[in-house]
């Protein structure tokens, strides 16, 4: 197989890596400073990518676009942080599970109910939607490209916000002791707010870029949400850095196992028989790499015991 | 306000009753329906079994419901075709026998559930929610993935399989195997549930520590229950599989999984006929709101939000006295 090919599925990797990032970090901050599960994490990223569908089709504007799907998808995360999950953070997970699995049935729905259940198109960009020339000759998507620089800012954004900021210093302490951070007379309830509206709207960033290259539809969320689970179970939950290491392993471990594996067979097997039995490993390669995790360090790689 | 043993039977008595008026007065889509509640309900014993009593809230049993469906759905294929599932190192043939198929089906998805245990145990908590998500689903990718079996579109089985001296295709005689089933598995949870097994199983949901410090191995005691569990399951997922002589990878999907729980939660967490009730109600407001509208799913929603956020004990728990056990 030819270098080319090789750098240019790491790339693909590395973009749903990114991806997957922007999901997981949501979550795990939520759950690390709220100790909340949150299965309608994946309904955000739906509303942020019909969000920006919406925005795109009648503006034509992508940043526009974009803009909207961060705003919708915070609006809507406070909001269902205010009726809803407010009353569950003192509840067991059991129950958490459940009513955010009741959010996702409600939003699905009425998605579906707005926009019908054919999918929506959102359009990648005229000036993206060309190829760049990387160093060595190789052309890739700067579209793709995009992505994984989107992902790297809003990655070092969030380190900065939570290391050095005010705001990120009392997550921090939210983290560690949330009864303390009330004493000190910091507005609890307005904090969780924030932090998951914040959770929210990288979700939804994450839904419209990846719209603009899968399709727009009702359920969009829920694959990406398993897997981010898969990306916090591997790098440890509450753990930014982990979250971070986690999506690029997930992100490369699928996009080359996908096109290793069948190669891979084909060594030893005819090729109809390695193609099948390559797809079906490679669509189990993740939930392998968390299996043989958890044998290892069963509270991730960088969670805490 | 009456007790929870007395408010069972009538349960029970409902469903059986539903079953033998719609036979009376030939309706076989509503003895269907009731088949279709009972089988779902023996799902969400299997879950009940590992989440009520041992506190582990697995959202990833549609990988045993699946595989049962996939045992009957493979064994019965081959069946249909003639041809053997394997022919070395020994020779194994498809078969549309039930007991047989019940037997795989209980076998493979106590396999699958003991090993998953095994790796999820280690974890506990969101931990072990998330993980039990994901293998689950790991499971659904692979049936979508293997074409050999019918791959994305799933099987379709034409005849129902055959239990002896039974004619399973006329529908209050499947609904009378299901029934029978569905009771015995009951009878036989509540002797657990009442077993040195079971009490120290509540316990070790209860205080693991205090359980470990008495010399029994938290451990094994969940990954034991777990198993049960996904056995359990599995048989109802060769049910539902012969019900609608058809299986697909939609058994395997998280959805499934979580309206198993939603059965649970609907009935009363922990309550030997929690999931039962659950289900006839899942069924009935299936029915009834999924005639109002398409999108019936918004009020069930709404519903079990309502149900989760106010009303904790579900149903049984409005209704009976006897509190809900704490999880």
């Amino acid at each position: 197989m030819s270098t080319v090919l090789i750098i240019e599925q790491i790339l693909n990797g590395l973009q749903f890596g990114v991806m997957l990032f922007l999901m997981a970090a949501g979550l795990t901050l939520i759950f690390g400073v709220m100790g909340l599960i949150n299965l309608a994490h994946g309904s955000l990223y739906m509303v942020g990518a019909f969000a920006a569908a919406a925005v795109a089709a009648s503006t034509g504007s992508f940043l526009l676009a974009l803009a909207a799907s961060l705003a919708a998808a915070a609006i809507v995360g406070a909001i269902i942080e205010l009726v809803v999950i407010r009353r569950l953070y003192d509840r067991d997970h059991l129950d958490q599970v459940l009513a955010t699995f009741a959010l996702i049935l409600i939003f699905s729905e009425t998605t579906r109910w707005l926009f019908g259940s054919f999918p929506l198109f959102l359009d990648v960009p005229e000036a993206l939607s060309g190829t760049v020339t990387l160093p060595g000759g190789i052309a890739y998507s700067s579209y793709r490209l995009m992505i994984i620089s989107v992902g790297i800012i809003v990655a070092v954004g969030l380190f900065l916000l939570i290391s050095k900021t005010r705001i990120g210093m009392r997550i921090r302490a939210g983290e560690n002791d949330r009864e303390m951070i009330g004493a000190l007379g910091v507005d609890i309830s307005k904090l969780y707010t924030l932090i998951f509206a914040l959770g929210a709207a990288l979700a939804g960033l994450s839904g419209a870029l990846v719209g603009a290259i899968q399709s727009v539809q009702v359920g969009m969320g829920e694959p990406v949400l398993i897997l981010a689970f898969v990306v916090i179970v591997i790098g440890g939950i509450g753990s930014i850095k982990g979250a971070l290491v986690g999506a690029i392993l997930v992100g490369l471990t699928d996009t080359l196992g996908r096109v290793m594996l069948p190669l891979f067979f084909a060594n030893f097997m005819e090729q109809s028989s390695a193609t099948s039995v390559g797809s079906s490993l490679a669509s189990m390669s993740i939930y392998i790499l968390m299996a043989a995790v958890l044998i290892f360090k069963p509270t991730g790689l960088f969670g805490r015991a | 306000m009456i007790s929870e043993r007395f408010f069972n039977y009538i349960v029970a008595l409902l469903i059986l009753g539903t079953a033998l008026v719609a036979w009376v007065m030939d309706e076989p889509f509503l003895i269907t329906l009731t088949t279709k509640a009972v089988i779902l309900a023996l799902a969400g014993v299997g879950l009940n079994l590992a989440l009520g009593q041992g506190g582990l809230i697995s959202l990833g049993h549609a990988a045993f419901f699946g595989l049962g469906g996939y045992a009957m759905g493979v064994l019965a294929s081959h069946a249909q075709t003639f041809t053997p599932l394997m022919e070395a190192p020994f020779l194994i043939v498809g078969t549309n026998s039930m007991p047989v198929i019940w037997l795989v089906a209980i076998v493979a998805s106590s396999l699958c559930a003991f090993v998953i245990g095994l790796l999820s145990l280690r974890t506990s908590g969101v931990y072990f929610i998330m993980v039990t998500l994901a293998f689950g689903q790991m499971l659904y990718y692979f049936s979508i993935s293997w074409p050999a079996y019918g791959g994305e579109d799933g099987l379709s089985i034409y005849v129902r399989n055959s239990f002896p001296g039974l004619n399973t295709l006329d529908p209050i005689q499947f609904f009378g195997i299901c029934f029978a089933i569905l009771m015995l598995v009951i009878y036989g949870v509540s002797r657990l549930t009442h077993s040195p097994f079971g009490l120290a199983l509540n316990g070790a949901r209860q205080n693991a520590q205090r359980v470990h410090t008495v010399g029994l191995n938290p451990f094994k005691l969940q990954l034991a229950a777990f198993t049960i569990s996904g056995a359990i399951t599995g048989l109802a997922g060769a049910l539902f599989a012969d019900l609608n002589r058809f299986v697909s990878p939609t058994m395997f999907s998280w959805q499934t999984s979580g309206e198993i729980m939603i059965f649970i939660i609907l009935g009363g967490v922990a309550r030997l006929y929690g999931p039962v009730v659950g289900a006839a109600l899942f069924i009935l407001l299936e029915h009834w709101l999924g005639g109002l509208s398409d999108f019936w799913h918004v009020y069930l929603g709404i519903i079990l939000l309502c149900v989760v956020l106010f009303a904790r004990g579900g149903l049984i728990g409005a209704l009976a006295k006897k509190e809900r056990a704490h999880v």
